[in-house]
C-alpha cells in the first residue's frame, strides 16, 4: 500500500457517504429501494471479484453463501426480538453474526477448495448452490421451509423525526454497512495480500516456488470473499425483510457470477458495475414486457425468465467478444484519452 | 431387507442414468478437456421436445427417438456457434460460458413451457414385479437398464472398432498430429459434443418421468450427481464413469431411502468433497508424477 491510498480511499469513502445523502434525499421511494439493493448486491459482488478476478478461484456458490447470510440474520434478528431486544444494539449484533456464520462456513469451504482445482472446484461450488436452499426444506422446524423466515427490523430512530420515510433508512444503514466493507476490501486490493492473491492467480507454481504460502492465501481469499457474500446477503434480508430459499436458487449464484464477468473481472469497480446490473436489468425487462403486447400468461412466464436469459446471453457474449467487461472497456478508453491528451501527444520541442 | 433390496435395485436403476449422463461428461472431457456444466440444461432442453413430441404424436417411442435427435443437433450446434469461439486465455473461460448456456436454456424454456412441474408418463409400468413376496424390479427400471446398457455397448464399439472411433480418440490425444495426418479434428470435436448431448438427451427422457416430472432445473441435482459418478471414476475414464454412477445411485438411493429425500443434495455434496479430498484424480486413476 503507498502512502496516498489510505487518504485516496478515505477521499472515495466521503465521496461515496455525501452521494448517498444526496440521492437518499433526492429519489422517491422506490428509487431508494433499488439503489439499497444495489448496494447490498455490491458487497456480494466485491466479495466475489476478490475470489474469482482476484484470486482464479471460480465460485458458483456465492448465492448460497448470501443464503447462509440472510438467513444468520434473520435467526439472530428473530432471537433478539423473542428477548425484547429490538432497538439500535440488536441490528449490529445480528449483522456480525451473519458475517462470523459466513466466515466460519467460508473458512470450511476455503480449505477444501484450497486442494481443488478449475472445473473441480465449479462443481463443487455448483453442488453448495444446489445443497444449501434443499438444507432449508430439510431442517423446516428451524428456517420454516419454502415459506421462509420474517426479518424484524426496528423502525427509524425517533431522533430523526416521526415522518422519516422507512426507505431512506434502509438506504442508510445498507449503503453505510457496504461503504464500510468497501473500505475494508479496496485496502486490502491494494495491500500486499492483494498483490498475493493475484501472484498465485497468474502463476500459482511460480507463487509456491517463490516461498508464498499458496494454500492459506487461497483460503483467505475465501474466508474474505464468503464473508462479503454473507454480508451482503443479510443486507439483502434487512431490505426484503423476508428469507426463503427461492430468493437464493442456483439461478442466483450464476447471476452474482455474470455481474462480475460483465463487470470486468478483477476491478472492484467492475463488481459495481455488476451491482448496478442485477437490480437495473430487471426493471428493463419489467418496463419492455409491459410495453410488449403480450397475453398475461406469456407476460407472467417472461417475468423472471427474461433478465435472467439475457443475463445468460451477455455472459456468453462478453466472454467471447470483450474479456474485460465493462471496466476493461472504460480503463481502455480513459487511457486512450490520457494518451491524446495535448501535453502528452505532442513531445517537448526545446 | 425387503427396504433394503428395494434400495438397492432402485438405486442401481437410478445409477444406470447417472452412469449415462457421467459418459456424456466425460465424453467432452476426453475430446475438450473441459467439463460441460450446460449439460443438465441441455438434456432438459431435449426432453421438453421428446414429451412435446411424445404429446403430438400420442407415441413415447417416437417422442423418444427425436429427443435423441434433438440431443444430436443441440450438441452440434452449441459446439459450431458457442464453444469454437471462445478463447483458452483462461482455463475459467469455457466454464464461465457454459454456465451462461445454462441461464439461456433454462429462462428459455421457463418463457415458453413455464416455471411448473409438467408430468411425464413412462412407456412401461412403474410398478415392481413380486416374486415370493420380494418386490423386484419394474418393467421400467429393466428398460432403464437395457438403454443404457446399449448405449454403453455402442459407445465403446464406436471408441474401439470404428474408423470415426479412431479418429475422434486421435483428435482428443493428439489434436496437431491428427491434424497432419489428415484428421479433421473441428469435425471430430463438433461430433463428439453432438454425441455427447444426445447420450445426455437420452439420460433425462430416462430419469425425468422416475422425477417430479419436467421442469426447467429438472436435470440440475441430475448434473451434480453424475458429475460426482464421474469425478469417482477420474472424469477420464468411460468404464469409471459406469462404475461411479452406479456407485452413486445405490449411495443415494441408500441415503434418500434411510434419512430422507430432502437430504439427498447435501448428501451428493458430501461424497463429491470426500472423493475429491481423499482421491482426487479417482478412485480408477494411476499414479501420475506432477506436471510443472
Amino acid at each position: 500500500m503507498s502512502a496516498y491510498t489510505l487518504p485516496r480511499h478515505l477521499g472515495l469513502l466521503a465521496v461515496g457517504v455525501l452521494a448517498v445523502l444526496a440521492s437518499s434525499y433526492l429519489l422517491e421511494p422506490y428509487r431508494l429501494f433499488q439503489a439499497a439493493t444495489v448496494a447490498a448486491f455490491l458487497c456480494a459482488t466485491a466479495g466475489l471479484t476478490v475470489l474469482t478476478g482476484l484470486n482464479g478461484q471460480l465460485s458458483l456458490g456465492h448465492g448460497a453463501l448470501m443464503a447462509v447470510g440472510a438467513y444468520s440474520l434473520a435467526l439472530s434478528q428473530r432471537a433478539l426480538a423473542e428477548r425484547g431486544l429490538t432497538g439500535g444494539g440488536a441490528l449490529p449484533i445480528s449483522l456480525l453474526a451473519a458475517v462470523l456464520v459466513t466466515t466460519a462456513l467460508g473458512a470450511v469451504i476455503g480449505v477444501a477448495a484450497a486442494r481443488i482445482r478449475g472445473p473441480y472446484l465449479a462443481g463443487v461450488t455448483l453442488t453448495v448452490a444446489i445443497a444449501v436452499p434443499a438444507l432449508t426444506v430439510t431442517f423446516s422446524g428451524v428456517f420454516n421451509g419454502e415459506q421462509g423466515l420474517a426479518v424484524p427490523l426496528a423502525p427509524p430512530p425517533a431522533v430523526l423525526g416521526p415522518y422519516f420515510p422507512y426507505e431512506r433508512w434502509q438506504l442508510w444503514l445498507v449503503a453505510a454497512v457496504t461503504l464500510l466493507a468497501l473500505l475494508l476490501l479496496t485496502n486490502l486490493v491494494r495491500s500486499r495480500y492483494g498483490r498475493l492473491l493475484r501472484a498465485v492467480r497468474d502463476d500459482e507454481v511460480a507463487a509456491g516456488l517463490a516461498g508464498l504460502p499458496v494454500a492459506g492465501i487461497r483460503v483467505l481469499a475465501f474466508v474474505v470473499s464468503a464473508a462479503a457474500a454473507g454480508l451482503g446477503g443479510a443486507l439483502l434480508a434487512l431490505l426484503t425483510q423476508n428469507v426463503s430459499p427461492g430468493a437464493f436458487s442456483l439461478a442466483l449464484s450464476l447471476s452474482l457470477l455474470t455481474a462480475v464477468v460483465v463487470g470486468g473481472l478483477g476491478r472492484l469497480a467492475g463488481a459495481a458495475w455488476g451491482a448496478l446490473l442485477l437490480v437495473a436489468l430487471p426493471e428493463l425487462t419489467h418496463s419492455l414486457a409491459e410495453a410488449l403486447p403480450l397475453t398475461p400468461a406469456l407476460a407472467h412466464r417472461m417475468e423472471g425468465n427474461l433478465p435472467l436469459a439475457i443475463f445468460g446471453l451477455t455472459l456468453v457474449l462478453v466472454v467471447i467478444v470483450a474479456p474485460g467487461g465493462v471496466q476493461g472497456h472504460l480503463s481502455r478508453l480513459a487511457q486512450a484519452a490520457w494518451t491524446r491528451l495535448p501535453h502528452r501527444a505532442a513531445p517537448p520541442t526545446t | 431387507m425387503d427396504r433394503f433390496l428395494f434400495l438397492t435395485l432402485d438405486g442401481l436403476s437410478r445409477g444406470a442414468v447417472y452412469a449415462a449422463f457421467a459418459l456424456a461428461l466425460v465424453l467432452i472431457w476426453r475430446a475438450a478437456r473441459a467439463v460441460n456444466f450446460a449439460q443438465g440444461a441441455m438434456a432438459a432442453a431435449t426432453a421438453y421436445v421428446g414429451y412435446g413430441v411424445a404429446a403430438a404424436t400420442g407415441s413415447y417411442w417416437i417422442g423418444f427417438l427425436t429427443a435423441i435427435a434433438a440431443g444430436l443437433l443441440l450438441g452440434a450446434a452449441v459446439e459450431r456457434i458457442v464453444m469454437r469461439h471462445v478463447g483458452h486465455a483462461s482455463p475459467l473461460s469455457p466454464v464461465i460460458v457454459a454456465l451462461g448456456l445454462v441461464l439461456v436454456i433454462q429462462a428459455g424454456l421457463g418463457i415458453v413451457y413455464g416455471n411448473e412441474f409438467r408430468p411425464a408418463p413412462t412407456p412401461l409400468s412403474r410398478s415392481a414385479v413380486t416374486v415370493g413376496g420380494l418386490r423386484l424390479l419394474s418393467p421400467y427400471d429393466l428398460f432403464v437398464f437395457g438403454a443404457v446398457g446399449v448405449v454403453v455397448v455402442a459407445l465403446a464399439w464406436i471408441f474401439a472398432r470404428t474408423a470415426v472411433g479412431l479418429r475422434m480418440r486421435a483428435a482428443a490425444f493428439a489434436p496437431d498430429v491428427a491434424r497432419l495426418l489428415g484428421v479433421r479434428v473441428g469435425g471430430m470435436l463438433t461430433l463428439g459434443w453432438a454425441l455427447a448431448s444426445a447420450v445426455g438427451a437420452l439420460a433425462a427422457m430416462l430419469v425425468v418421468p422416475t422425477e417430479l416430472g419436467l421442469h426447467p432445473n429438472a436435470m440440475d441435482l441430475v448434473f451434480v450427481s453424475a458429475f460426482t459418478a464421474a469425478v469417482v471414476g477420474g472424469l477420464e475414464s468411460p468404464p469409471g464413469a459406469v462404475v461411479g454412477g452406479l456407485a452413486v445411485g445405490l449411495a443415494l438411493s441408500y441415503v434418500g431411502g434411510y434419512a430422507g429425500s430432502d437430504v439427498t443434495p447435501l448428501a451428493v455434496l458430501t461424497l463429491l468433497l470426500a472423493v475429491l479430498l481423499i482421491r482426487p484424480g479417482g478412485l480408477f486413476a494411476t499414479a501420475t508424477a506432477r506436471q510443472v
